[in-house]
């Protein structure tokens, strides 16, 4: 039998997670994952050769806050619009509070000149775990298929 | 007035020290096919990939030099070949895997099977089949293989190149600029993966920008902001190889905090001293190298540039891919004997460079800027002007002299005009 009640509660994380980035509430993607976290970004390429090269590699959340303010004071780069589409959920219990999740996703990301194009597709591999009265992120890896990545990558996935 | 048949897209270049470049080389068709035939298929030597992807006899990996499809394997003996990814019989690419392991490789339209080397041995139906013809008895093997390319390695740098008359690889890259190889290729390498990207502009905005050491702290603000970069830093800045096409940037470690009141003095955006990391341990520098350097930055022309941002170590390999395209592919690599604190600390610092690395995400916004600011102006030309006056000064950060030796050579190799030869064709 599925859990319908932790179903809903992983498809409100994930509504969560992308509306953050896609809103551009970027202070509080940090706030969605444990201090002890892991986030990657990392082409199907080199996951499938077992190679570890990654585009973002955050181990910790005050690597994570670091790449908000990074952006936000440091990075020059065009404005970002993008559109995540979360779909085909699938998960595993692994105790009471733990939870490994997989997903597929797509960004479509609009240009200035008013152009929106598929900037990235692949799926996410996650670790939940339950805190309190709220899920967060203890790993959450982006595993893209769209090996070139046009121009550069900014915003996380 | 009618409107005339296409005119060149330029007369020459105004200038021989390349400090004055046309624009049309970044957007002409005309050019970017020049430079196919001249360079990419002329006297050069192209970067396909590290021997560290390809350790096993029978290893393969597609690539290109330029606009050619090319394949580097190791052969059962392993050694080194490479060779263009065209069927000898009707041209259909042989290989369709990006990297792999095989004896042989099959056309898949009429199977026409080709060994490691390139070498064709397998025809179906060659002697044709109970009676019916096959190939004519003129048909010879031996020469209908692969087209292959003259490889080499050096280091553990592979490279191939389409011209009998080049120079051996040790002596393209040079003495001195192999000097700077062997600093990061010291030891045995291990290969960690790679990262793709790709940007909408000229691949010679892309070797500008890894010979133009005066951008680094103005666009990289996170350089300036952590003291990875400054321009007030020691430096060493020297080009070399054939017509001085190949450069190498060092910034040296040393004490920074003179270097930071400049910034503030001038008031140059790039500092701000109220800007601290979370998490600094992004930004250690565990010494591995005779020469404590935070940045060295290679290009040996065309399609390879050497990188070690602090600890963290990338082959660049440099494709073009039409007149306002290219693609770079970052290959990531440590070394053999790094104990697993040191590999954690280079996976760490691939945050800092590639497609979203903390200090290189401008450079392909700023060569697309270029791009898009060029487009309808052929004949005007970018000034290249910074330390002209003083060509002998290799120990500042403050320079474009890279960037005009590059174009000087670039000249000479596409047998551009320069001078007042071109001033007075295009009067």
């Amino acid at each position: 039998m599925i859990d319908l009640v932790l179903r809903q509660e992983l498809l409100a994380l994930q509504d969560e997670y992308i509306a953050t980035l896609d809103t551009d509430a970027l202070e509080l993607w940090p706030e969605m994952f444990v201090d002890d976290c892991l986030y990657e970004i990392i082409p199907k390429e080199n996951e499938d050769l077992g190679l570890p090269a990654p585009v973002i590699h955050c181990d910790g959340k005050a690597m994570l806050r670091d790449r908000v303010i990074s952006l936000r004071n440091a990075n020059i780069f065009q404005p970002v619009v993008y559109r995540h589409f979360v779909s085909g959920l699938s998960f595993t219990t692994t105790d009471a509070v733990t939870v490994e999740m997989r997903s597929s996703y797509l960004v479509i990301n609009t240009s200035q000149l008013g152009q929106s194009v598929v900037y990235q597709t692949g799926r996410y591999h996650d670790v939940v775990v339950r805190d309190g009265d709220r899920w967060r992120f203890r790993s959450k890896r982006a595993i893209y298929d769209t090996s070139r990545i046009q121009t550069a990558l900014a915003i996380p996935i | 007035m009618p409107i005339t048949a296409a005119a060149p897209p330029f007369a020459g270049f105004p200038r021989g020290d390349g400090s004055r470049i046309p624009y049309a080389v970044f957007t002409s068709q005309e050019v970017y096919d020049r430079e196919q035939a001249l360079i990419f298929r002329g006297p050069t030597w192209s970067f396909l990939g590290l021997e560290a992807e390809i350790p096993h006899p029978g290893d393969f990996k597609s690539t290109f030099v330029g606009d050619t499809p090319v394949v580097m394997t190791r052969d059962e003996d392993g050694a080194l070949a490479a060779w263009v990814n065209r069927c000898a019989h009707r041209g259909a690419m042989v290989c369709r895997q990006a990297r792999g392991n095989a004896a042989t490789h099959s056309c898949v339209y009429h199977q026409w099977r080709y060994d490691s080397r390139g070498d064709l041995f397998g025809v179906p139906f060659l002697r044709g089949l109970g009676g019916q013809a096959g190939m004519p008895a003129d048909f010879d093997r031996a020469a209908n293989g692969l087209r292959k390319l003259r490889v080499d390695s050096y280091a553990g740098l592979v490279f191939a190149t389409f011209s009998n008359t080049v120079s051996p690889l040790a002596d393209y890259i040079g003495p001195v600029m192999g000097g700077y190889v062997d600093r990061i290729f010291h030891k045995p390498i291990e290969y960690l993966g790679c990262t793709r990207q790709f940007s909408n502009s000229n691949w010679k905005l892309y070797l500008e920008n890894v010979k133009d050491p005066y951008h680094a702290s103005l666009l990289h603000l996170f350089h300036t902001t952590f003291n990875i970069f400054r321009v007030g830093m020691k430096a060493h800045c020297v080009s070399g190889g054939p017509h001085e096409l190949h450069s190498i940037i060092l910034a040296i470690k040393d004490d920074q905090a003179a270097t930071a009141g400049a910034y503030e003095a001038q008031k140059i955006r790039a500092y701000d001293s109220g800007f601290a990391l979370a998490d600094p341990s992004i930004l250690a520098l565990v010494p591995e190298f005779d020469l404590l350097a935070t940045n060295h930055i290679q290009p040996i022309f065309p399609q390879l540039v050497i990188q070690q941002i602090h600890n963290s170590l990338v082959a660049r390999q440099l494709l073009p891919k039409g007149p306002d395209a290219f693609e770079l592919v970052f290959h990531f690599f440590g070394y053999q004997d790094d104990d697993a604190e040191m590999r954690k600390l280079r996976i760490k610092q691939a945050n800092l460079v590639g497609p979203a690395g903390y200090i290189s995400m401008e450079d392909t916004e700023a060569t697309e800027l270029v791009q898009r600011g060029v487009a309808a102006d052929g004949a005007a030309t970018s000034v290249i002007d910074m330390g002209r006056d003083a060509p002998d000064q290799t120990d500042t950060l403050i320079t474009e002299g890279l960037i005009r030796a590059f174009w000087a050579g670039y000249r000479t190799l596409m047998g551009f005009d320069a001078g007042e030869a071109a001033e007075a064709a295009a009067g």
